[in-house]
């Protein structure tokens, strides 16, 4: 069965083309997916992202079960509203799970998580908050809309009842807070995104998410597919659960080494593993690749170094650069010329840092 | 969707011939392909004077989504490519039967055009491939 967004009837009301994304009925592009991922680089795009799971914990012992499930520390946070982002991980250190961990109190902590992991997320924090005491309680009656862009802070804000304005407007980046929107809906309104722009993820009640997707749009917010969300989170060096990372892979091994936490003292679950790896020395990094001549880098094409093979993760045409561009991984070590084998000839591609691009800029050396 | 011109005939895998009056086939892939791959961003074209089989690969589109296979629709001697496309791939989304024609092939056996689909057979593969 192939699960719907509030907002599914509005996308087809656009002419969205739609696509099965973790088993979520999703808009992939409602016209020209380079345009929309143009959008939000130079103005303001939204996605509908309803299908991520958001995850309310209750009780008293919610930060002390949070020290214990998440590899980041949640002792960073200290103030209401505010978010980290951390991997969740297994006993053997592979992550089960990337996530943003809200803080509202010391007996209301929120996660969101992806769409495409959440039995799997769901059916462990349970196993795991039981000893904690700690209530799980699935948010389905919450849709999310993220606006990203270098003007979508403040056509986000123009929405907002004014003596939410100000508020909202000095909120930080990493940070959250309950705002009116339009008609009084309350929102929540948190300084995150997934695009290398800035911007907000905002969550709202299912039977105001299409009200407030019109608003946004009559605000000059342009409707983005989750086509250019790859490709803008690609671009801003932004890990894909499921691409780029997964539960063979420790964080070390998927550029995540600094939401990595190793706090005196905290036993969070995969500690004892990343330690051990971290000693032994990590066999396989994640790198940055541009390909400079004509063609595109995917998922799944294999990597030639001096040390030996590895494979594309995430690759894709990136639009604001007009190359291919990807994230691989591949033997640790001096590297050499690297090339990539597409159909059967080896191309040669530049090793790079990353992000590609930030603020809606090339990055320097891409 | 643009009309389907009553001209051309098709592969069931979307690419297009047109038989042209110097006897040349002009091969290209449907609007209706081109609205599935999405924008295109890189077209490998064939070499000139390669040889190419009916119904097996001879180019290769990307779009930002994913790599496709172009099949040629009939076996011959590619005699042109469309060098458009090198800098303006898009121009296949824009134009599919027109201006984003792909090659141009000498065929050997003028015969296979008549296996192909015609332009309303193929009309009515695309709509019950939507439904």
């Amino acid at each position: 069965m192939t699960e719907k967004t509030v907002l599914n009837a509005t996308h087809r009301a656009l002419g969205a083309r739609m696509v099965d994304f973790g088993g979520w009925d999703m808009p992939i592009n409602y016209g020209s997916q380079i345009e929309e991922h143009h959008a939000v680089r130079r103005d303001a795009g939204m996605f509908d992202v309803s299908h991520m799971t958001v995850i309310d914990l209750h009780g008293a012992r919610t930060r002390e079960f949070l020290r214990h499930l998440l590899a980041n520390s949640v002792d960073k946070l200290k103030v209401t509203g505010k978010a980290l982002y951390s991997c969740m991980l297994n006993e053997q250190g592979g992550v089960i799970d990337d996530l943003i961990v809200y803080f509202f109190d010391e007996a209301h902590f929120r996660l969101v998580v992806n769409a495409s992991t959440r039995e799997k997320d769901l059916a462990w924090i349970e196993q795991q908050a039981q000893t904690f005491g700690v209530e799980v309680k699935e948010r389905p009656d919450f849709a999310m809309i993220a606006v990203q862009g270098p003007s979508a802070r403040a056509k986000v804000l123009g929405l907002l009842h004014e003596v939410d304005r100000p508020r909202i407007e000095k909120l930080g980046k990493f940070a959250a807070a309950a705002a009116q929107g339009p008609h009084g809906m309350p929102l929540f309104v948190a300084r995150t995104g997934y695009t290398g722009e800035d911007g907000f993820e905002i969550i709202v009640p299912n039977e105001h998410a299409v009200a407030l997707w019109e608003s946004l749009a009559a605000a000059g917010v342009a409707p983005a597919g989750l086509g250019a969300r790859d490709t803008l989170r690609l671009e801003a060096g932004m890990n894909l659960y499921g691409q780029d990372m997964d539960e063979t892979v420790s964080p070390w091994e998927a550029n995540l080494g600094w939401t990595i936490a190793l706090d005196e003292g905290r036993a969070f679950i995969g500690r004892a593993a990343l330690e051990q790896q971290k000693a032994a020395g990590v066999p396989r990094v994640m790198v940055g690749l541009v390909l400079d001549d004509k063609g595109v880098l995917r998922h799944g094409q294999k990597v030639l170094t001096a040390n030996g093979d590895g494979e594309i993760l995430s690759g894709s045409f990136a639009p604001t650069l007009n190359k291919a561009v990807a994230f691989a991984r591949i033997p640790a070590g001096t590297a050499g010329d690297v090339h990539v084998d597409i159909r059967g000839r080896e191309i040669p591609v530049r090793l790079v840092k990353y992000p590609f691009v930030r603020d809606g800029k090339p990055c320097e050396g891409i | 969707m643009s009309e389907i011109p009553g001209d051309l005939k098709f592969l069931k895998s979307h690419e297009w011939a047109r038989a042209e009056d110097d006897g040349l086939v002009r091969v290209g892939i449907s609007d209706h392909a081109q609205g599935q791959l999405g924008d295109l961003v890189y077209v490998e074209l064939p070499e000139i004077g390669s040889a190419v089989k009916a119904g097996t690969g001879a180019a290769v589109v990307e779009s930002v989504k994913a790599a496709s296979d172009i099949y040629s629709p009939v076996s011959g001697e590619v005699v042109e490519v469309n060098e458009l496309l090198n800098d303006k791939p898009e121009t296949i989304n824009e134009d599919a039967y027109g201006e984003g024609w792909i090659f141009l092939v000498r065929p050997s056996d003028r015969a296979e055009l008549d296996e192909l689909l015609g332009a309303s057979e193929y009309e009515e593969l695309v709509e019950n491939d939507d439904h």
